[in-house]
């Protein structure tokens, strides 16, 4: 069968085969031509502040062992005893020169070189060889503290890849302190679904009232008027000043920030109570005076979603990861980051906001994903009737005026539109009809 | 509302810092101890929201951990709730949209292990195991861990102040955590 023409019958313009949700084998596929042949986000820098760090990590469904060796350099090792195939490193984080497999001694420098094996002399081969060395991802680039890794030789650059998201990866560091943040452990959440699902998910402004109508409840159930969490969605989302724009590769963004005052302060007031909420923003006012604004805001949640194809998704100011498990099970990280604030530029509040940042970027995870999480649930269990062929993602598609195109290319419109998804789909398509150069490093 | 601060963040973190004493030697105040317990699983197996939460002080938390131990100063928990975030958390319980517990989860709950021990003046540290027996739509699933709670006197009863939910795979990927444990 002819592969363009097989994943042209999937995904059409205004829909998807379900097969591509269940099919075990399209599964397989997409971790090589997808998550082999693209850009993919495996951690962040501040997970490996000092040299000989390292971090579990995965690319697809390999184990990886993500290392800064003693040379500062950031690798993505192979976490496969090139030997028997055990991996070699069985804990999630740690510092450490070498790594020895447990099974029979081989033993590793962290950049990946083979230090030796036990008993030499039992083999007839030359171990200073780089066929023994474990294998590495050959391309690993950072972007301002994102590390990402691609195993496909004919990439586009890491900047060329992002493209017109990186421009609002920008914006969304520089409202911190120095521009950076760190990363502060992670809410840790599962699903028996699709890891598309999530991603499809990720730019969706038509979901929220419904997903998530019992956190704007709860968020404003004190409130005459709502004005807590996302009541921005509410009425009627097609006509609110928010917008999703979708750019090449993928990736998309949707920006909920022109439908908040943009003084300095409003959107700290837009937080439903967290714990230590009286305590600490009176401590930070004491502080600040009318400077308090800026801080606070950084406590609160930031109104836009950067969607990096196919594993990336910084919201809020949670970083979050997709990491398929299988075709049917899913794990969505959302890594929480505090603020590093080295220059003093908040006058010393910095660990003041962060004791307010933790406690709200709980509540997202706890009141909202939860209830995706099991809808994304029921859409894989409801496409089990194989009969029931198609899934919609059309909305907007042919509407007068709905979708205008950028300069630059990329694609706006309201955000409740799913211009989004018909983009990344398309993209997927393509990917999975074409055939990635994988390689790796030894 | 306004008693989570810098003292009591401290406090909390270091009354359950360290389980390395001696259990108290009293079998009728770990009966004590017990009851109370066992009464709190049974009222949230029951979803008896407003009875459970009347076991808690006003000043109370409730605290998942999501590294074995973890400073919630330093990290983000599964759940930190003080008295107002647990409330909210029934509230969205209550509201029949909240998706992940639409229909709710069937729970048994089984409570053991019960173990007291002193903490300041009269308040008290009681450490126990739980399993919790999770079904909902159409699958079993299983909580487990132990529990430290903290324990004030007050008018006659013991009110818990503090409890704190050490899962044993707090710190792995978990899949709809959106019951009360």
């Amino acid at each position: 069968m002819n592969t363009s023409t097989f994943f042209e019958g999937l995904v059409r313009e205004d829909r998807v085969h379900r097969s591509i949700y269940t099919d075990a084998a399209i599964f397989e596929r997409e971790m090589t031509h997808v998550f082999g042949a693209v850009w993919v986000y495996l951690a962040h820098e501040s997970q490996i502040p000092r040299n000989d760090d390292y971090v579990a990590a995965r690319l697809g469904l390999r184990p990886l062992i993500l290392v800064r060796d003693a040379e500062g350099k950031i690798r993505a090792l192979y976490n496969r005893c090139t030997h028997r195939g055990a991996r070699v490193c069985r804990q999630e984080r740690g510092n450490a020169r070498t790594f020895q497999c447990a099974y029979h001694g081989w033993t590793y420098f962290n950049t990946g070189r083979l230090r030796g094996v036990p008993w030499p002399e039992g083999y007839a081969c030359d171990f200073k060889d780089g066929q023994f060395n474990l294998a590495q991802v050959p391309r690993v680039e950072s972007y301002r503290g994102f590390i990402f890794g691609t195993l496909n030789l004919e990439a586009p650059s890491l900047e060329n890849y992002l493209g017109g998201i990186s421009g609002q990866i920008d914006q969304w560091l520089d409202r911190h302190p120095g521009g950076k943040v760190e990363v502060r452990e992670a809410n840790r959440l599962k699903f028996k679904g699709n890891w598309k699902l999530a991603y499809d998910n990720a730019a969706d402004g038509y979901h929220v009232v419904f997903s998530h109508r019992s956190l704007l409840e709860m968020e404003n159930r004190t409130q005459q008027d709502p004005t807590k969490g996302m009541s921005f969605y509410m009425g009627k989302p097609d006509e609110a000043p928010m917008y999703v724009q979708a750019f090449a590769h993928g990736h998309h963004f949707k920006d909920k920030r022109p439908g908040i005052d943009k003084r300095p302060g409003a959107l700290w007031e837009k937080e439903a109570p967290h714990p230590g909420m009286a305590f600490f923003e009176k401590k930070i006012r004491d502080r600040l005076g009318t400077g308090a604004g800026r801080a606070l805001d950084l406590a609160a949640a930031e109104a836009v979603n950067i969607n990096v194809f196919p594993n990336l998704s910084i919201l809020g100011n949670h970083i979050q990861v997709f990491q398929p498990l299988a075709v049917d099970e899913t794990d969505t990280t959302w890594y929480a980051t505090a603020v590093c604030d080295e220059a003093g530029e908040l006058g010393g509040a910095a660990e003041d906001v962060n004791a307010l940042r933790l406690r709200t970027q709980e509540a997202f995870p706890n009141f909202g994903e939860v209830d995706d999480a099991v809808n994304f649930e029921e859409i894989q269990r409801g496409l089990a009737a194989c009969e029931d062929e198609w899934v919609y993602m059309h909305r907007g598609l042919g509407v007068p005026g709905r979708v205008r195109t950028e300069p630059d290319g990329s694609l706006k419109a309201p955000a409740t539109d799913e211009v989004f998804m018909r983009c990344h789909m398309k993209e997927w398509q393509r990917l999975m009809a074409s055939e990635p150069k994988i390689s790796v490093l030894r | 509302m306004s008693y989570v601060d810098e003292a009591y963040y401290a406090e909390l973190v270091s009354s359950f810092a360290d389980w390395s004493g001696e259990a108290i030697a009293d079998a009728a105040l770990r009966e004590r101890c017990r009851m109370l317990l066992e009464r709190e699983a049974r009222l949230l197996d029951q979803g008896r929201f407003d009875d459970w939460l009347a076991l808690y002080s006003a000043q109370c938390v409730y605290w998942v951990p999501g590294t074995p131990g973890g400073d919630p100063r330093r990290e983000v928990a599964v759940a930190f709730d003080d008295r107002r975030r647990l409330e909210d958390r029934i509230y969205r319980l209550r509201t029949g949209h909240a998706w992940s517990q639409a229909p709710a989860s069937r729970t048994v709950r089984l409570v053991g292990n019960v173990e007291v021990f002193p903490w300041k003046e009269e308040v008290l540290r009681v450490r126990s195991n739980f399993l919790v027996s999770d079904l909902r739509t159409g699958e079993t699933r299983f909580w487990s861990g132990w529990c430290g709670h903290r324990l004030r006197p007050r008018e006659g009863r013991y009110e818990i102040e503090v409890r704190q939910v050490n899962l044993i795979d707090c710190d792995q990927n978990l899949r709809n955590p959106s019951l009360i444990l």
